[in-house]
């Protein structure tokens, strides 16, 4: 094992700004102490500047008069120790050949930091990352897995002295503990809390492989009569495999609006039901059909905005102290259009329709608007606005959706019979609804597009796959259009 | 004040004679010069040099206290001007920059002294950015020394022999009359380790003193007759000096057995990636006993016809490992080989990948076919590695480099990309600098990149009738060359194009370096000096400073106006905030400081609600902030990830602006922690909380009630 070899060659993949370096150095200062020779490189340059770096570190023993000659990057086949900060540059580890299964300690953070690529998709672009913990226990000798960015925030230290204690806990390196602790003390630097790092990467170290801790929703129980009362009536009347999506649809509508609303959405359901086709079409029905109706107007923002649960979400999620104290500014831009869809239908379509109106009111709605809710005149301007939940069926916005929605129900019904798959295609084009302004703007018109070509006599399911797929694609809608 | 302060590491520079020096390879190379007995330094800062002129910067001092002049140079050119300082007189001068572009800039400099030749030793320090990190075309430094005649030194990887080089190529040049380039590759750089130190020596005629007393030979000045002169001279009197000094100093090595029907002959530089190579061929041991011999070539040019022809007799076939191409050592061997008579196969980019740096790796398998050929008998291990499959493989994203957290730079492109959504896409000419990544994801921004400073000058060509070009200009290539090359270049021609100039305070993207429209105080520098009066002062007309780079609003309008406004003539904007990474580096300690004092400060940062983030991502597109990133949805019936503002934020507050600007969502939210608040301020904040706590209790009573 590595006790007995007179080399040990450790590549450390991670960011810019992970402090790799850092960890580089304390690893040379380590094998120093104990009598090894230690040589660190690195290829900063712009990778600097948040991309992946490598650094390579070499230890030698020192025997004889004679300096062995260390290498400048690791050899693919020829490295004891990887040790990768994000779940993504472990993958790049491995792809890179630094891990052979014969010899090879894989310390690697089970975390992820998204790359551009995947936070920029328009759905969802991320990497399958159990791929990668699949790959890495098989390409490695050792994989020591875990969430180190959790480890971070727990000891309140930085990836570095995880990753080190990580290190000094897998006993991959002939060294003993103190003399890792005293490389952070000589450091000088935050002593105190990389201390606390190291030691939580060390205990962690020793653990079997930990992924991200995952959240996972119960399915809801009714606490109210009329919620009970829905409940009985989803047991009775919607097949099995769409309870959990339904209960949960339950759950947000009785929320957005009230039990009324719960009812409206039972009713469009078991018209869904009553086709009788496969269950993933009313599993899925219930899904979108649910996240239809709580379209996201002013009133539910404004709503979602005043909570007292929201107020301590933010307090926990941006760390404020006991004895700090907390402003929250909301960045809204309510224009014309949004203010005259929560006004009652007549009013709302009159003014739109009026071009003189628009002319005199556009200019109010122009600007964005900096709303403190922490304040106590905005906290109250917003939850009047919220408290227009129950006038909201009046409004055009809830005329307009509901609209919407009865016409994809019919397409729904009138799809099923002849072909489930298209139907379902349907059913998952609500994906393509949503956001605010713009990004709403541009949903709906994807959608509106995509529902003309459903009703062409020839159209498939797969051709509604595709183009559904070409409207996530791009944010011009250039790919949909090209496509048609 | 630059990224990386070396206040600590310029101690070791005082280090004397027996101690043993630890740190990177710059440093060292840093003691080498001041052993030397260096009378001036200057050189540009960039990738992988930088900290060579970071810990020139540091030492000021150090330097002062022994007569050593050093300079920030303004540019390579500027730097290798410098070196006119030897061509009279006996002074030590060194040079640095990164290579090959700092090459290309300095070139006109490096023809004329390498033309009338030096008597002081002349060392030119390349950082030769090739291969993996490099951020620039890939061409090889090699070329220059042969056009202009400068001997070329490589040392093998180790302090020991960088140091000695440093020292030797000061002898060489000297003896040769001669400019000396020592080349560094990028590892090499950042690579620690250790050697004996000698005594620091003061130059033994200073820059000052040689001033005082003025020599003058009209011999060494290039202009007819003396040009003519200077190329006989440099065939019959300064290559065979060269030649003999390389070859009576050894700086090239040998090692291996004497006998062998086979040999390596290697680049100084790659000899322990050829050794690691060897090793994992069972060929060699870590102490680089070599089973075949191998020749190293610590001085790349020239090569030196008796050694060669002397390691060549006898043997079947060699094999030359040179990095990059064209592969001019390979030529020069088969001259050499050729005019020996012998029958000495050349083996080199034969077996060797023409393109990309030679890792251990790649020489391992070059070595394998080489022997293969030439030494079929040698069983060799084969390494059994089998590639990650391709579906795993496929899950990795790339992970290019771009703005930090809270970049200044990046609301500047977010404009740009809101003004190309409303008239169309222009034209783009970027710059060298930070701001090149928003050629990458999520912006998209850039046609063409010409070089550090030419922003400008690459949009030159463009005379539209309604369409304009944007220029981008880093403030860096501004005073590197782009007042003349772009902006000078476009008032004279009565250039129409918009140029955006990127002010960030520093020569960024090399580490934070001052330059002169830096705002810092510099105790040793004249700091700020104003882009715009410099732009003013050449002749724009149209000229707008945005101070605040965040107002989206402002940049958008501004680039609206350029390129739209009927008046004619070149357009500039400066766009100023200071780069966000120094801003930090600088405030953070000040922040920690005032809240220990119990001052009141208050902290910025986003966040986003997760359930009023519908997981468009829009804003990720118009930002690709760090900190900004996705996390899975918490609602159980959305599926696309939401948005994420995560601790990192610095509160720039573009966030904000883009969803403001951009029409996007009301997810975004700042929030303002104030630490230390005041007593009023406490109170007040007490009553607010009872208040809106009293009616959020009432909500939550009503909203229970309706519930499910």
């Amino acid at each position: 094992m590595t006790d007995q070899r007179q080399r040990i060659g450790i590549a450390i993949l991670a960011l810019g700004g992970q402090g790799g370096g850092v960890l580089a150095d304390w690893i040379q200062e380590v094998a120093r102490a104990e009598g090894w020779l230690a040589q660190g490189t690195s290829v900063p340059g712009v990778a600097q500047r948040t991309g992946s770096t490598v650094y390579y570190v070499e230890l030698a023993r020192q025997t004889g008069e004679r300096a062995p000659i260390m290498a400048q990057m690791p050899a693919p086949g020829d490295v004891d120790i990887v040790i990768a900060s994000e779940l993504m540059e472990v993958g790049r580890a491995l792809v890179r050949g630094f891990a052979s299964p014969d010899r090879t300690t894989l310390i690697g953070s089970t975390h992820r930091i998204y790359a551009i690529s995947e936070k920029s998709a328009m759905g969802d672009g991320r990497g399958d990352g159990d791929k990668i913990i699949e790959a890495a226990h098989k390409r490695a000798q050792r994989f020591i897995g875990f969430d180190m960015e959790a480890a971070t925030d727990r000891s309140g230290s930085v990836i570095s002295s995880i990753m080190f204690g990580a290190l000094a806990g897998s006993r991959a390196l002939p060294f003993a503990r103190e003399t890792f602790e005293a490389a952070i003390r000589h450091s000088k630097i935050a002593v105190e809390s990389n201390l606390k790092g190291f030691d939580e990467g060390y205990r962690a170290a020793q653990a079997p492989v930990a992924l991200p801790e995952q959240v996972d929703h119960d399915t809801p129980t009714p606490s109210t009569e009329a919620g009970r009362a829905l409940y009985a009536r989803v047991q009775k009347t919607l097949p099995r495999p769409a309870h959990r999506n339904t209960l949960h649809g339950l759950h947000k509508l009785l929320d957005y609006q009230g039990p009324q609303y719960g009812t409206l959405y039972l009713d469009r359901l078991e018209r869904i039901a009553r086709l009788n086709g496969p269950d993933v079409l009313i599993v899925e029905a219930a899904r979108h059909l649910a996240l239809w109706m709580a379209y996201e107007d002013t009133i539910r923002v404004a709503d979602l905005k005043t909570r007292a649960s929201r107020i301590d979400r933010v307090r926990t999620e941006v760390k404020v102290g006991d004895s700090q104290l907390l402003g929250v500014t909301e960045f809204m831009h309510p224009r014309l259009q949004e203010v005259c869809e929560t006004l009652p239908a007549g009013l709302g379509r009159a003014i739109l329709k009026n071009a003189t109106m628009r002319r005199i009111l556009e200019p109010f709605f122009r600007e964005g608007r900096y709303v403190k809710t922490s304040s106590l005149p905005w906290f109250l301007v917003l939850r009047t606005l919220a408290s227009l939940r129950p006038i909201r069926p009046r409004s055009l916005r809830y005329v307009e959706e509901q609209a919407r929605i009865e016409d994809w129900l019919e397409r729904i019904e009138r799809a099923a019979p002849i072909e489930p798959d298209l139907a379902l295609e349907i059913i998952l084009c609500q994906r393509l609804i949503k956001g605010y302004g713009d990004t709403f703007e541009r949903g709906l018109a994807n959608y509106t597009q995509i529902m003309a070509v459903s009703a062409r006599p020839d159209v498939t399911a797969q051709q509604l796959r595709t183009l559904r797929d070409l409207a996530l694609s791009d944010d011009r809608g250039e790919a949909l259009k090209a496509a048609q | 004040m630059a990224e990386r302060s070396f206040k600590s590491e310029v101690l070791k520079l005082t280090a004397s004679e027996g101690e043993t020096f630890r740190g990177e390879g710059i440093l060292a190379v840093t003691k080498a010069l001041l052993q030397s007995g260096v009378a001036y330094v200057g050189g540009y800062q960039g990738s992988p040099i930088s900290h060579l002129m970071d810990v020139f910067a540091d030492a000021n001092d150090l330097l002062e206290s022994l007569g050593v002049h050093f300079e920030a140079s303004a540019s390579e050119a500027t730097a290798a001007a410098m070196l006119a300082a030897s061509v009279n007189y006996p002074l030590r001068g060194a040079v640095a920059w990164k290579s090959v572009v700092g090459t290309n800039v300095a070139s006109d400099a490096l023809s004329n002294v390498a033309s009338g030749g030096v008597k002081g030793g002349a060392l030119i320090i390349v950082g030769e950015d090739y291969g993996e990190g490099s951020s620039i075309m890939q061409e090889r430094t090699h070329a220059f020394a042969m056009k202009s005649q400068m001997w070329l030194l490589d040392p093998r990887p180790n302090l020991p022999s960088i140091v000695d080089m440093v020292e030797k190529g000061f002898e060489l040049s000297e003896a040769s009359n001669t400019p000396v380039m020592l080349e560094l590759r990028v590892r090499s750089c950042h690579m620690t380790g250790e050697f004996t130190a000698r005594d620091n020596r003061r130059p033994p005629l200073t820059v000052s003193e040689a001033a005082a007393a003025p020599t003058r030979d009209l011999n060494r000045i290039v202009l007819p007759p003396a040009n003519f002169l200077h190329e006989v001279e440099k065939i019959e009197k300064r290559w065979p000096a060269g030649i003999a000094f390389v070859r009576d100093n050894h700086l090239n090595e040998l090692f291996g057995p004497e006998e062998g029907d086979i040999g390596v002959i290697v680049q100084g530089g790659l000899y322990n990636n050829l050794n690691r190579a060897q090793e994992l061929l069972g060929l060699s041991n870590a102490y680089g006993d070599s089973e075949l011999p191998i020749y190293c070539l610590n001085v790349a040019y020239p090569l030196i016809p008796e050694e060669v022809v002397a390691f060549c007799r006898g043997k079947k076939a060699v094999l030359v490992l040179e990095e990059g191409q064209p592969e001019f050592i390979e030529h020069e061997l088969n001259t050499l080989v050729r005019r020996g008579d012998l029958q000495t196969r050349i083996v080199g980019k034969g077996v060797m990948p023409r393109a990309g740096e030679y890792t251990s790796d790649v020489i391992r398998k070059g070595l394998m076919k080489f022997l293969e050929e030439w030494r079929p008998s040698r069983a060799l291990p084969q390494s059994v590695q089998t590639p990650l499959d391709p579906t795993t493989a496929s899950q990795i994203p790339a992970r290019p480099a771009g703005f930090c957290t809270g970049c200044p730079e990046r609301p500047i492109f977010t404009a740009m990309k809101m003004v190309e959504r409303e008239i169309g896409p222009t034209h783009v000419s970027a710059d060298i600098g930070c701001h090149l990544f928003s050629i990458l994801p999520p912006f998209n921004i850039g046609n063409t990149t010409m070089g550090y400073g030419l922003g400008g000058a690459g949009a030159s060509a463009f005379k539209p009738k309604d369409r304009r070009a944007i220029a981008v200009m880093g403030d860096g290539g501004f005073w590197h060359n782009g007042l003349t090359s772009g902006i000078g270049n476009a008032v004279f021609n009565k250039d129409d194009s918009v140029t955006l100039i990127v002010d960030n305070g520093y020569s960024a993207a090399t580490g934070g370096q001052d330059i002169l429209s830096s705002r810092a105080d510099n105790r040793v520098r004249s700091t700020r000096n104003p882009i715009e009066k410099a732009v003013r002062g050449i002749g724009v007309d149209w000229v707008r400073s945005i101070n605040r780079t965040y107002d989206l609003r402002k940049m958008r309008d501004a680039l609206k106006e350029a390129l739209t406004t009927k008046e004619a003539g070149p357009k500039v904007i400066i766009a100023q905030s200071e780069c966000m990474l120094n801003k930090q580096r600088r405030e953070k300690p000040l922040v920690r400081a005032a809240i220990k004092q119990g001052r009141r400060v208050v902290r910025e940062r986003f966040g986003i609600d997760p359930d009023t983030c519908t997981g468009d991502h829009s804003c990720i597109r118009l930002s690709g902030c760090p900190s900004l990133s996705i996390k899975p949805n918490p609602d159980p019936l959305r599926q696309d990830p939401i948005a994420h503002v995560d601790n990192s934020c610095v509160g720039c507050g573009l966030c904000g602006e883009v969803s403001h600007a951009a029409v996007l969502c009301p997810s975004f939210y700042r929030a303002d922690i104030v630490s230390n608040p005041g007593a009023w301020e406490r109170f007040a904040s007490h009553i607010r909380q009872a208040v809106i706590g009293f009616l959020q209790t009432q909500d939550n009573r009503a909203r229970a009630a309706r519930a499910f």
